[in-house]
């Protein structure tokens, strides 16, 4: 499957090194991406990487993807400014099963650059807010300078019927938020655990205690979903770079339900 | 407003507790409020009280040399403030200050210190619910120190 050239048309800078790249189709659109849902962002000459959607869903055929500079490719991807090209194939993976949580409360937990890949879910379940009981996002950084998607964040909050709790790591003393850990605001966070859904995105550890502050709150596992975004290569399910236990998170993934990739979250070095 | 012996009662960490063990408690117990960057209580000083937040944030601060104050952690409703004057030398390890208007009951140290050296079986079920708070305060501390997203991406 050969990438499809898109053109940035506009770059923010979300933190030092976590950039937001809005593409356009030079011709032809890969698929609508749903919120979860990723594609394998190829820069020129340097190579590709998994990248989840961080848009809203109603952008139609523009792309968003938010992207921290973790190596080559992410750096070189980071470093595209608007006008220049880049290669995108996809839409690929699974997407978050916002519909489970019609009529239900939903709970939405991020940790750090875990936001983006759940910022399209919220965006949906905001412009469906009727279907929905209560919303609330509890959002962990590591300081208060690392959070990304601030503007929207602050939106949210200000709404009167979003419940938005953000915490970091550590601060100085000009931050009047939560400092702690993004699991602490489990505990105390509004909605019934008995009739909830949650999507959880953060750092594999961070999703680890999340999902047992939730379980201890009450909320059932099928009611949890989480997002893998371990290393992956060719992102269409041949090569097997990314398996994980029975699954690929390519192709099976890369949203699964709580207690069915517990047990290999657990297994060290996989 | 709720009384003083509703917001114990219903308080978390004292949940299970015999009525009379309760009414000890709360003979220890004041309804205290604190403004916006009020400080209650200094690293260093002693520690003869905790808290029970009811309203607001308190911050604990750390003086780091050439950084000034950093908070390390901020403590929300229905949470505890201070284990400090549960074991010697009954000093407070941070700064707690108001972040923004708190309110909370202020447990006396000393008097429920007695009060457990007097009657060891309410001794034992607060050195219970304190050590919960405590493990629950130490898996917290591991995973900021773990600086889990430092490094990691996704
Ligand atoms: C389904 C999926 C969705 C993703 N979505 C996003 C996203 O929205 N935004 C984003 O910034 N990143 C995302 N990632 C991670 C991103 O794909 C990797 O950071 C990228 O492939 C690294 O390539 P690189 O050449 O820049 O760095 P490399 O040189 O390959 O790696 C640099 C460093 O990052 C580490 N690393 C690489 N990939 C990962 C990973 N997946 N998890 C943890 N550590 C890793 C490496 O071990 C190494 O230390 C996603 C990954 C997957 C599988």
């Amino acid at each position: 499957m050969a990438p499809l050239p898109y053109v940035v048309a506009r770059k923010r800078r979300e933190t030092r090194d976590v950039w937001t790249l809005e593409l356009e189709p030079v011709d032809e659109a890969i698929e609508q991406i749903r919120p979860g849902q990723f594609t394998m962002l190829y820069r020129f000459g340097v190579g590709e990487a998994p990248i989840s959607s961080s848009g809203d869903p109603e952008l139609g055929f523009r792309l968003v993807h938010t992207m921290r500079e973790a190596g080559q490719v992410t750096r070189g991807l980071c470093a595209a400014k608007p006008g220049d090209l880049v290669g995108v194939r996809g839409p690929f993976g699974n997407a978050w099963p916002v519909d489970t949580a019609r009529g239900k409360d939903v709970v939405f937990v991020a940790g750090g650059i875990g936001l983006p890949p759940l910022r399209g879910a919220v965006y949906d379940v905001l412009a469906h807010r009727n279907g929905f009981g209560r919303v609330v996002l509890l959002y962990g950084g590591r300081s208060p300078g690392e959070l990304v998607f601030r503007s929207d964040v602050e939106r949210w909050r200000s709404r009167l019927d979003v419940d938005v709790e953000v915490t970091v790591d550590t601060a100085g003393h000009d931050w009047r938020g939560n400092v702690g850990v993004v699991t602490k605001l489990i505990p105390r966070a509004p909605f019934d655990p008995a009739n909830a859904v949650a999507f959880v995105v953060g750092p594999e550890i961070m999703m680890r205690f999340a999902a047992a502050a939730l379980i201890e709150r009450g909320l059932p596992q099928e009611s949890l979903w989480i997002s893998m975004e371990r290393t992956m290569r060719c992102g269409v399910g041949l090569c097997g770079h990314c398996q994980l236990g029975p699954t690929l998170i390519c192709r099976d993934g890369p949203v699964y339900r709580w207690d069915e990739m517990r047990p290999w979250l657990e297994v060290a070095a996989l | 407003m709720r009384t003083l012996d509703a917001v114990i009662t219903d308080s978390p960490v004292f949940e299970g507790l015999t009525q009379e063990q309760l009414e000890l408690i709360g003979g220890c117990a004041s309804n205290v409020g604190f403004e916006a960057g009020e400080r209650l209580f200094r690293e260093g000083d002693r520690a003869d009280a905790f808290f029970l937040v009811r309203h607001g944030l308190v911050s604990l601060e750390a003086y780091v040399p050439n950084r000034g104050p950093i908070t390390v952690e901020t403590i929300g409703p229905g949470e505890i403030v201070g284990w400090s004057w549960l074991v010697p030398p009954y000093m407070w390890h941070f700064t707690g200050r108001a972040v923004d208007d708190v309110r909370a009951v202020q447990f006396d140290g000393a008097c429920l210190r007695r009060k457990c050296d007097d009657d060891p079986v309410l001794g034992y079920e607060l050195l219970t619910r304190f050590a919960l708070v405590l493990v629950d305060r130490l898996q917290a501390t591991r995973l900021q120190l773990m600086d889990v997203y430092g490094d990691n991406v996704g």
